[in-house]
Order: structure tokens, then C-alpha cells, then sequence
């Protein structure tokens, strides 16, 4: 070990050591291990320790060699040699927040969205924007063309100690603070000088500090990524497997200029044309199974004549939810707003110990080791947008998978169909926009008053609205594609092509036979009946002859 | 005192007994694989049933060629001549003890009744369910091919389901029928050995 990295290591143990104990001075009883209760208030657990083949150590770079006391000043330093990332982020979704499908011309992206969770995000930046790549969005103002708003840390660093706290509008906090508010759990201010001379190629750690925790939670939104697939085992991810393949999301998410490819906007539902990912070749998305395992991976013929119409994911992926982290399934914001006897807010558990009811945001139905739903999915997905008209005497899809087993473009995906009750314009039959986090008295969070945090989510917004709002059941589907399981752990034939009596899991899927499950009743019936008839007939033609030998002897 | 004529060669006793095994087989997996019961297993009884049902289809690749070489097709040319004969037989003279209308030689072993049944289920069953199950096992290829214009999987498995049935059906028959010979077993000896008692 050089001098310089002696000296370095025994700075930063020093300051750790500080760190800590200053912080135990400022808290008492000293804080616990700030636990995954909202995005970016995870616990750390470091990555399986890889020999770092870059042939920089940012450690050693000058212009990382300050006392940080913002993240756009470490941007700032970033961009000196990276000259062209802030550009290349500026066109990235993980910036923008938009995405215009080019099929369905729907606007899409977080910014336009409005899905069955958390609903919306205008009038709730500041809160959701713990989750953008950036710094600073609190409002409709930010400015998309700020370079040095660029959140390069989030992605890049290795420390795990850098958390962008919800309400700080992308900001990590710079003091130590207390988080979830009133929890006594502190949170503390990341030292950005070692944060920002972590740099490196982005981990898992880095992606799930928003994936994992998408939906407020851990685990709460996908169902198939959530925080056990920071160190999977084989079982839960057969190629994140820690001790074999140890993926990063960026094997498969192959990232250029930026640009992260394997949107759930247009998924690519059909991959049939790809046989392996070539070097040189531009893939249009290489983050799909057949990208690497071509159309016949599977030693058994048999198997392989499924993959024209069945999904890898159908059967590699019989559960989701596999880690141990239970994933929600229904969230029912309906009954949100109900106070105890003296007007506070409450929560209540189910008999796993997970929330059942919480004031801020009504009920909830929590799972794991979930069966998928199964569909046919042409990769087309038609989003209900705000200003989508809905009939809310159905049950609204916030989005719906386009296909059909006749259109020769589709194959049968496993999704996650997220359920719940969520408020609309009943004036206008539109999904609303409400302000669900903020310290203003119009909060539905402050005040728990759905007029005001409608009206003023609307006003956000510049959209109009009736004055009269209702809740509208709503649905909204989830392709499952993580969490791959070993070979072992996929389906076995009978779990689809069930014998008789039991349950198929593709008895809902229609347009399909399959052998097994849906015979022609008449053709049985017919058979079956002429069957026994003959064998009938043959045995009343013997009993007879032996009848007639008997005689024949007694004569 | 009866007279025996060897009426069934080497080949063609190996032939039919490893051809009623398979049949046998195959209707037992085939019909787990329909989903009429759970016997091995959706898996195993896939895996099997294709496995015997190539073996037969070699089977008969080689029993074409025998029938072929030795001229012995000949024995399946259908006739109508006696068929009443051996319909009244079946219907009446078995009971009566009434001397059976056919004397199977060398030359014609099989009676018109046989040679109806044997080359309906060669002419007709055979070939439903050999295209149907070939069908069924190049599904996979229905697209490359440019089949799927004009097939459906759900078709081809009625069809080669009603074939199965039909086969059955002769199975039921075909073995009563066995025991309708100068004796009851002398049918099933003749297979067996080679040598036919007749009257």
C-alpha cells in the first residue's frame, strides 16, 4: 500500500469514526439503522466485492479532492472531464421524465402519468423527485437544461452512505436529519468528498435505490425487483446469483450514451428474430432473454416448440415476490384520511406485520411468492391518461396489454395486476391529480382533506375540474420479467397442462388448446360411448357363445 | 382330427406383437396426454408417447418394405366375395357350432372380414393418425413452414383423437375376435408360433 493510500484510508476512518460519534452526541438513544420504509431510506448492503477493472481511480483525481457541500457542485467536477454526460442525461428518461410512445403517441413517463399508487406527481415533486436524476426539481420551474442539476452521484457512487431523501426534492440531506419524520431514525448527511471519489460503474445498489423502492416501499411496486436482489441467491435470480454470475442490472440493461434500453413503456414482447447478442450489432433491445438465449435454449425439442407463443418469463418465473419481501397487491386509497379519537393519524398491521391501513394513504393487501396473471401481450400498451374519458361504472385500466392468440405478434406474459380505488372528476370522468405530499395546509398528508388536496392538485396542473370527486376501482398490470429462477424451480408441464380436475395455470388464457385441459367434450363423450359399446357388444357375443357351448355339451 | 398350415412368417409375428405393444402404449400415454387421466404424468407421458410413436412409424417403414418384397400386400387386396358369409358366421353360426365359412390358407390367411378391417385401419386410421401426430409434432414449425395458414393445433388434436378412438375401438374388437378361431385360443396360438389349426 502506497503512503498516500495509508494516509488516505486513516483520514477516512478517522472521519467515520467522528461521524459517528458525533452523531451518537446529537441523538439519544443513540439512532437504528434507518430501516426500508420509503425510497431511499434502505439500510446499505454492499455488493459482493469485484476487483474493479477501471483504469481510473477516482480517488485520485484533483477535482474530487474537496470538501463537497452540494450535490451540483460535485457535478460541477464531474463535468470537467465528463464533458458530455450532463447532455447525454439531459435526453435520458431517468432525466426528462417523459417519454412519447412513438406508436400510440401517448405522452407518457413519470411527469404525465397517473397510476394506482402514488398517484401522480405534480403537486408531490418535491417528495417524488427523491427518485430524479437530479437536483432541485420542487416545482413546475426546474430547469431541464441545467448541467450542473445532473444527480451523477446516485447512479455512479459505491459508498451506499448517499441517499436522496424523500422531500428534499432530489437533494441528499447535507445535515443529519431525522427520517422518517417523528420516527426518531437518523439519517446522516453522506461525506460527498468520499462519496463523490467512489465513482464507478453503476451497481445494483444504484438502480435499486429507486427500483427497489418504487411505490413508496420496499418491494411495493414491480413485485419482481425489490431490495433482496441486492445480494440474490441463485434461487431468487439466476444471474444476479451473488455467488455465481453475479450480474449487475447493466448486463442485461446495456447501457449506451446514457441511454438505459428495456423500457416497460414498449416492452418488446417478441423477440423471435434475435439470435444472440452480437458485438458490433445495434440491438434494438438488449435486454431481453432471447437477446443472449436465442429462440431454442432448451435441450428438450418439446420445449422449444413453446417459445413461439410462450414467454421465457412464463415459465422461469413461476413466482414473483420470491425474496422474502412482500410485494402490494391492492392499495384502496378510499379509505385513507380516517383519524383515531384524537384526530391523528394511525396505522394498522395484518397478521404478517405488514401495513394494512395507514391514515396517510388507506388499505392495503400485502403478498409474496406470487402466481403471475397470465395474458397475451403484443408489447403495445395503452395508458388511461388524465385526460383519458373512463366509465366508472367499470373497473378503469390505468394501463392495458394490447394482444391476441390470432395476431402472430403476441406470446403469453406473466404480469403482476396491481388492484385498487383511486379518486376521479365524477363532473368529467377523468382520473385526478391530488396533492398528496407537502407543508402547506393543502396536503392531503397535513390535513387529511380530500377536497382541498384534489383542487389544489388540479390547480397544479392547470386542468380543470368538476368540484365533485368519487373513487373509481382501478387496475394496473405489471410485465414480470426479474427474478429468474434456476431451471429446477420453473414450471413442470402438468403446472399448465394440468390432468384432469386440477387448475392449469393458463386455463384463463383464451384462444389457446392445450393438450391436457381443453378436449372436446363432444368428441369424448362420442368416443368414450363407442368405446364401451363395442366392448359391450363383445362381451354379450362371448357370454353368448358360452351359453351356446354349454348346451351343446348338456346335449 | 385337426391339420395345421404355418400361416404367420418370423418377421410378421415380430411385427404384430411389437406393434400391438406400441399401440397399446401409445393409446394408455396418448389418452393421459388428452387428459382423460394421470397416470405417468403430463411430462413423461409426452416424452413417451413420441418416443413409441417414431419407433412405430420405423416399424412400419419396415413392414411396408417386407410386404413389398415378399408380394405378401397381396393378402390385404380387399373382396366382398364370402363377406356375407362371415357376417352371418359372427351373427349366428358361431353360436351353432356351424363350420366357419373361411379355411385360411398359406396363400389367403386372413378372412374378408380381416382383410376389410386390417386395410381400413392401414388405409384409414393409420394415416389419420400419422399426419395428425406428425402435425402435432412439428407444431413448432407451423410458422417457418407456412402451415399455420391452414392448421390448428385444436383440429389436429381432434382429428388424431378420433383416430385414437377408432383404433381403440379395433383394439376392443381386434382381440375379441381372436378368440373366434376353430378354437378359442387357436388365433392366438397361430400368432404366437406361427402354425394355425384349422378345420
Amino acid at each position: 500500500m502506497s503512503l498516500g493510500k495509508r494516509m488516505l484510508s486513516l483520514v477516512m476512518v478517522v472521519g467515520a469514526a467522528l461521524a459517528v460519534s458525533m452523531a451518537q452526541a446529537s441523538t439519544d438513544p443513540a439512532p437504528a439503522p434507518a430501516q426500508s420504509v420509503a425510497p431511499g431510506a434502505h439500510s446499505y448492503v454492499p455488493e459482493v466485492e469485484k476487483k474493479s477493472t477501471s483504469t481510473a481511480d477516482h480517488s485520485k483525481f484533483k477535482e474530487l479532492q474537496q470538501n463537497f457541500t452540494s450535490g451540483p457542485e460535485v457535478t460541477k467536477a464531474c463535468l470537467v472531464c465528463h464533458t458530455e454526460a450532463a447532455k447525454q442525461v439531459h435526453k435520458s428518461k431517468h432525466w426528462t421524465w417523459e417519454f412519447l410512445n412513438p406508436e400510440t403517441k401517448q405522452r407518457l413517463g413519470k411527469k404525465n402519468v397517473i397510476n394506482n399508487f402514488c398517484t401522480a406527481v405534480p403537486s408531490n415533486y418535491e417528495f417524488c423527485t427523491a427518485c430524479h436524476a437530479g437536483y432541485g426539481w420542487k416545482d413546475q420551474k426546474f430547469d431541464f437544461t441545467s448541467q450542473d442539476n445532473v444527480d451523477c452521484l446516485v447512479c455512479h457512487e459505491s459508498t451506499g452512505t448517499y441517499r436522496k431523501l424523500p422531500g428534499l426534492s432530489g437533494h441528499p440531506n447535507y445535515k443529519d436529519m431525522e427520517f422518517p419524520p417523528g420516527s426518531g431514525k437518523i439519517v446522516k448527511a453522506p461525506i460527498l468528498k468520499d462519496v463523490a471519489q467512489s465513482v464507478g460503474k453503476t451497481g445494483r445498489n444504484n438502480c435499486g435505490a429507486c427500483h427497489f423502492f418504487g411505490g413508496g416501499g420496499d418491494a411495493v411496486k414491480h413485485g419482481d425487483l425489490d431490495s433482496s436482489l441486492k445480494m440474490p441467491s441463485k434461487y431468487l435470480d439466476v444471474h444476479m446469483d451473488k455467488d455465481g454470475l453475479n450480474f449487475s442490472c447493466g448486463t442485461c440493461h446495456k447501457t449506451t450514451g446514457h441511454e438505459v434500453p428495456g423500457s416497460r413503456y414498449t416492452p418488446t414482447a417478441s423477440d423471435d428474430k434475435a439470435g444472440g447478442h452480437m458485438r458490433g450489432k445495434e440491438d434494438k433491445n438488449p435486454a431481453t432473454c432471447q437477446a443472449c438465449h436465442g429462440t431454442a435454449p432448451h435441450k428438450v425439442a418439446k420445449l422449444n416448440s413453446h417459445t413461439d407463443k410462450i414467454a421465457c418469463q412464463t415459465c422461469h418465473i413461476a413466482e414473483y415476490a420470491r425474496g422474502g419481501k412482500p410485494t402490494k397487491m391492492v392499495w384502496d386509497w378510499s379509505t385513507a384520511g380516517k383519524l383515531d379519537k384524537d384526530g391523528k393519524p394511525f396505522k394498522l398491521k395484518d397478521s404478517g406485520g405488514h401495513d394494512s391501513y395507514d391514515s396517510k394513504k388507506g388499505d392495503f393487501k400485502y403478498e409474496t411468492n406470487v402466481i403471475p396473471e397470465y395474458i397475451w401481450f403484443n408489447g403495445k400498451v395503452n395508458y388511461t391518461l388524465r385526460e383519458t374519458k373512463l366509465d366508472p361504472t367499470k373497473v378503469v385500466k390505468i394501463n392495458s396489454f394490447e394482444g391476441s392468440a390470432s395476431d402472430g405478434k403476441s406470446k403469453i406474459w406473466p404480469v403482476k395486476v396491481f388492484r385498487g380505488k383511486q379518486p376521479y372528476d365524477v363532473g368529467n370522468n377523468q382520473l385526478l391529480v391530488f396533492h398528496t405530499y407537502g407543508k402547506d395546509d393543502s396536503s392531503l398528508w397535513s390535513n387529511f382533506n380530500w377536497d382541498k388536496a384534489i383542487e389544489y392538485g388540479m390547480k397544479e396542473i392547470g386542468a380543470e375540474y368538476s368540484g365533485k370527486y368519487a373513487f373509481v376501482s382501478t387496475e394496473m398490470s405489471w410485465p414480470i420479467t426479474h427474478m429468474v429462477a434456476p431451471k429446477g424451480d420453473a414450471l413442470t408441464c402438468a403446472q399448465c397442462h394440468a390432468p384432469s380436475g386440477g387448475i392449469g395455470r393458463l386455463d384463463n388464457v383464451p384462444g389457446l388448446y392445450m393438450p391436457g385441459r381443453r378436449a372436446n367434450e363432444l368428441l369424448n363423450t362420442a368416443g368414450w360411448s363407442l368405446a364401451a359399446l363395442s366392448l359391450l357388444g363383445v362381451l354379450v357375443h362371448g357370454g353368448i357363445r358360452i351359453l351356446a357351448a354349454r348346451k351343446g355339451d348338456e346335449k | 382330427m385337426s391339420e395345421k398350415i404355418y400361416v404367420f412368417k418370423v418377421f410378421e409375428r415380430i411385427w404384430h406383437w411389437s406393434q400391438a405393444g406400441l399401440i397399446i402404449f401409445l393409446l394408455l400415454t396418448g389418452f393421459e396426454v388428452h387428459g382423460s387421466y394421470s397416470l405417468l404424468g403430463f411430462e413423461k407421458a409426452v416424452g413417451l408417447h413420441t418416443i413409441a410413436a417414431w419407433t412405430l412409424v420405423g416399424l412400419w417403414v419396415f413392414a411396408i418394405f417386407w410386404h413389398f418384397t415378399t408380394g405378401e400386400w397381396k393378402q390385404y387386396i380387399p373382396t366382398m366375395q364370402k363377406v356375407d358369409a362371415m357376417i352371418k358366421f359372427y351373427a349366428i353360426g358361431i353360436f351353432t357350432h356351424a363350420p366357419h365359412p373361411f379355411k385360411a390358407t398359406t396363400l389367403k390367411k386372413h378372412n374378408p372380414l380381416q382383410r376389410l378391417a386390417y386395410l381400413g385401419v392401414m388405409l384409414f386410421i393409420g394415416p389419420l393418425i400419422w399426419f395428425t401426430g406428425w402435425f402435432y409434432i412439428f407444431y413448432d414449425k407451423w410458422t417457418e413452414w407456412g402451415w399455420d395458414q391452414y392448421l390448428s393445433l385444436e383440429w389436429v388434436a381432434f382429428f388424431h383423437t378420433v383416430a385414437a378412438f377408432m383404433m381403440l375401438i379395433f383394439l376392443i374388437v381386434h382381440v375379441y375376435l381372436t378368440t373366434a378361431g376353430h378354437t378359442p385360443t387357436s388365433h392366438i396360438k397361430a400368432m404366437l408360433t406361427g402354425w394355425e389349426e384349422v378345420d
